[in-house]
C-alpha cells in the first residue's frame, strides 16, 4: 500500500497486493503530475510484483477516470516491466480513453526506424571527412571561377552590373562604417603615439614618433584594422543575408528565373567591397594621424612640426602598398562572406554557422595574406 | 461590448472553454475585426473561416495571447489571456497547444527533440518517460519511424504533422491548428482529419482550426464562424452543412458552395 499517494495533490492512487492473486490497482487521474510522482516507485513495485507472481498479474484500471499521454507512457512501461520479469499481464477495465492513448505506444514496439543506426566504422567516417574536404574545395574553386567570369563579363558589359545595388551595399559597408572606423583609427593613432613617445623621449627623439606612426599606419595597421572591421560588419552581413535567402529558397527562385546568383547577389557586394576598402583604409590612416598628432601636442611637438615630419617620412610606395593590400582585403572579405552565404545549409542554425565561418575565414585569410604581402614587398623592395 | 468585468464570466461547469467578448483587433490604425463575440465549447471542433486577409490567423494569435487586442477580452480555459502576465499567462499557455502555419519546428533539433521540448520545459518527468511520450505522439501522426530525422530531411507535410505532434505532447485542453491541411495531399489530409476527430471525440480535446479547406471543414467541423472582411465581423456562425443550405448571406453562400458553382459553371 502506498500511503504517500493518498495525500498527493492529484487524486491518483495505486495499491499492489500479492494475495490471493498478484494484482495492481490504479485509480484516479492518471495524468502527467501523477506520473512525475510515481514513475519510479510504481515501476519498482511492478517489478517486485512480477517477480513474486507465478501466474498472470492483474492490472485493474477500472478506477482510472482520466489518462493522458504521460499516463499511457507509464502503463506501457509497466507492461514492459512485467514482461521483463516474465509475468503475464492482464488489464482489467481499460476504458476507451486509455486504450486510445496506449495504442501508439504499442504500435511503436513494431516500428523500425526509417534510417538504420549509424554503425559505420572509423574508416568510413574518415573517408566521409575526406569527401567533405574535397567537396568544400570544389565548391570554393568553382565559386572563384564563377566570380571571375562574372567580373570579366561586368568589365565587358558594365551596363549589366546592378549599380544601384552596388551603391547601396557600398553605402552600408563604407559610409555607415565611418563612425566605428573613426573611433578605432583615432584610438589606434593615440595608442601608437603614446607608447612610442615614451620610449623615444629617453633619446630626445619625440619627433620621430611621426615617422613610426605614419609608416606603420599607412603600410600595415590602417589596412589591417579596416579589413578586420569590414569582415565583422559587412562580411558577416553578406553571409547572413545570402544565407537567409538560401534558407528561404530565394536563391532557388533566382535560379529558376534564369538569374545567376553570383551575378545578381555576389557581384554587387564584391564590387562594393573593392570600392570601399581602399577608401576606408585611407580614411583610417588620416584619422590615425590626427590621433597621434593630438598626443604629440602633449609632448611639445606642434601640429606643423608633426605633419612636416610625416610628409618627409612617408613615400608614395608606403601609401600605395597599403592601398593595394586594402583592395585585396576588401575582395577577400566580400568574396568569403558571399561564398559562406551561398554554402548555407537549411535552418536558422546554419545561417549562424555561415556567418561565424565568414568572419573567421576572412580574418585568417587577411592575416595570412598580410604576411605574404610583407615578404613580397620586401623582395620587391617596395 | 462594454462593461465586461475582467473576471471570468464562465460558469463553474466549465462547458465553455474559450469565450471571446467584444474583441476588436488590428494593427495600429488598421482595424481587421470589430466587436467579435463567440464561444468555443469543450470537446468541440471549431473552425474559423474567412477569405485571405480577413484576419483568421490574427484572431488565432489573439486567442493564444501573442497579440493584445485593441478592445475586448478573451478567456481561455477559465482565465483572461488578454490581461494575464507572468506565471498566470504561463499557466494558461501550459494548457493549450499550437501548431503554426509553417510548422515552426526548430531546425537544429530532431523531430524527437522538437516534440520533447514542451515536456522538458513544463514537466518533471524522467527523461525515459519524456522520450516515450514524444515518440508516441510522433507515432500518432504517423512519424514513429522518423523520430531521429531533422526537420530539413522530411517533406513539408511531414513537418506539419510533426508540428501537430509537438503541439499536443502535453495533452492540451485546447489545440489550435493554423491551416493544418493546407499543402497536404488528399490522403494525408483525410488521415489528419481522422486524427483530429479522434483527439476531440476520445480524448475530449477542444480543437480550434483556421482553415479554408472546404472538404475537410464539412467532414469534421462541429461549428464554424465565418469572418467577413467587408463588415469586419462574423458573417455567419453554426454547423457548416446547415449554413450552406440555409444561410441567405450571399458571401457565405459563395464561399461554402464554391465547388457547386464551379461545377455549374463547367456544366
Amino acid at each position: 500500500m502506498d500511503s504517500s499517494a493518498a495525500s498527493a495533490v492529484p487524486p491518483f492512487e495505486y495499491d499492489a497486493t500479492v494475495d490471493p492473486a498478484p494484482r495492481l490497482r490504479l485509480s484516479g487521474r492518471l495524468d502527467v503530475h501523477a506520473v512525475e510522482r510515481h514513475w519510479g516507485s510504481l515501476r519498482r513495485r511492478a517489478r517486485d510484483l512480477g517477480q513474486q507472481a507465478t501466474g498472470a498479474v492483474l492490472v485493474d484500471l477500472r478506477g482510472v477516470d482520466y489518462c493522458d499521454g504521460a499516463g499511457a507512457a507509464l502503463l506501457h512501461a509497466l507492461e514492459q516491466d512485467f514482461a521483463r520479469a516474465d509475468a503475464e499481464v492482464q488489464f482489467e477495465g481499460m476504458g476507451r480513453m486509455v486504450e486510445e492513448q496506449l495504442a501508439p505506444y504499442r504500435e511503436l514496439d513494431a516500428v523500425e526506424p526509417a534510417r538504420a543506426a549509424d554503425g559505420r566504422g572509423w574508416w568510413q567516417g574518415w573517408m566521409d571527412g575526406v569527401d567533405r574536404v574535397g567537396r568544400a574545395a570544389h565548391s570554393q574553386f568553382s565559386f572563384v571561377g564563377e566570380l571571375t567570369q562574372a567580373v570579366g563579363s561586368a568589365l565587358r558589359h558594365p551596363r549589366q552590373v546592378r549599380w544601384g545595388d552596388t551603391l547601396r551595399v557600398a553605402e552600408a559597408a563604407g559610409f555607415q562604417a565611418l563612425p566605428i572606423v573613426s573611433l578605432i583609427a583615432f584610438l589606434l593613432g593615440v595608442i601608437l603615439a603614446f607608447q612610442s613617445a615614451i620610449a623615444m623621449r629617453q633619446f630626445g627623439g619625440e619627433i620621430f614618433v611621426a615617422n613610426l606612426v605614419s609608416v606603420s599606419l599607412f603600410r600595415e595597421l590602417g589596412p589591417l584594422m579596416m579589413a578586420i572591421l569590414l569582415a565583422g560588419r559587412s562580411g558577416a552581413a553578406f553571409a547572413a543575408e545570402i544565407g537567409t535567402m538560401k534558407v528561404n529558397e530565394e536563391v532557388n527562385a533566382l535560379k529558376t528565373m534564369g538569374l545567376d546568383p553570383v551575378r545578381f547577389l555576389v557581384l554587387p557586394k564584391v564590387l562594393a567591397g573593392l570600392l570601399v576598402a581602399p577608401l576606408l583604409a585611407l580614411y583610417a590612416n588620416m584619422i590615425g594621424l590626427i590621433g597621434a598628432a593630438v598626443v604629440m601636442q602633449g609632448f611639445g611637438i606642434p601640429w606643423v612640426a608633426f605633419f612636416n615630419q610625416v610628409t618627409s617620412a612617408l613615400t608614395l610606395s608606403d601609401l600605395f602598398s597599403g592601398l593595394v593590400k586594402a583592395v585585396v582585403f576588401g575582395l577577400v572579405v566580400a568574396t568569403v562572406g558571399c561564398l559562406r552565404g551561398l554554402q548555407t545549409g537549411s535552418g536558422a542554425a546554419s545561417v549562424g554557422l555561415s556567418t561565424t565561418s565568414a568572419v573567421v575565414t576572412s580574418i585568417i585569410l587577411i592575416v595570412v595574406l598580410d604576411g605574404v604581402f610583407a615578404v613580397l614587398f620586401y623582395h620587391l623592395g617596395v | 461590448m462594454t462593461g465586461v468585468a475582467a473576471t471570468n464570466p464562465d460558469n463553474a461547469q466549465g462547458e465553455v472553454v474559450i469565450r471571446v467578448r467584444g474583441l476588436t483587433m488590428g494593427f495600429d490604425d488598421l482595424v481587421l475585426m470589430r466587436n467579435l463575440n463567440f464561444e468555443v465549447r469543450r470537446g468541440e471542433i471549431f473552425v474559423i473561416l474567412g477569405g485571405s486577409g480577413s484576419g483568421k490567423s490574427t484572431l488565432l494569435q489573439h486567442m493564444i495571447g501573442l497579440y493584445r487586442p485593441q478592445a475586448g477580452h478573451i478567456w481561455v480555459a477559465g482565465a483572461d489571456i488578454t490581461e494575464a502576465e507572468g506565471a498566470q499567462r504561463e499557466a494558461i499557455l501550459r494548457r493549450v497547444g499550437v501548431m503554426y502555419q509553417m510548422g515552426a519546428l526548430f531546425g537544429s533539433m530532431t523531430l524527437l527533440e522538437n516534440a520533447r521540448l514542451p515536456l522538458e520545459v513544463h514537466t518533471d518527468l524522467p527523461r525515459e518517460a519524456m522520450d516515450a511520450v514524444a515518440r508516441a505522439r510522433l507515432q500518432l501522426v504517423g512519424l514513429g519511424a522518423f523520430a531521429d530525422f531533422m526537420p530539413s530531411e522530411i517533406s513539408g507535410g511531414m513537418q506539419k504533422r510533426a508540428a501537430i505532434a509537438r503541439a499536443m505532447v502535453l495533452d492540451p485542453e485546447v489545440l489550435f491548428l493554423d491551416e493544418p491541411s493546407a499543402g497536404l495531399d488528399p490522403i494525408t489530409s483525410a488521415d489528419l482529419d481522422r486524427l483530429i476527430q479522434r483527439l476531440a471525440r476520445t480524448l475530449g480535446m477542444t480543437i480550434v482550426i483556421v482553415s479554408h479547406e472546404l472538404a475537410s471543414i464539412f467532414a469534421i467541423a462541429d461549428r464554424v464562424i465565418m469572418l467577413d472582411k467587408e463588415s469586419q465581423g462574423i458573417a455567419a456562425e453554426g454547423d457548416p452543412a446547415t449554413l450552406r443550405d440555409t444561410s441567405d448571406h450571399p458571401w457565405v453562400q459563395r464561399f461554402l458552395r464554391r465547388t457547386d458553382s464551379d461545377q455549374e459553371r463547367s456544366a
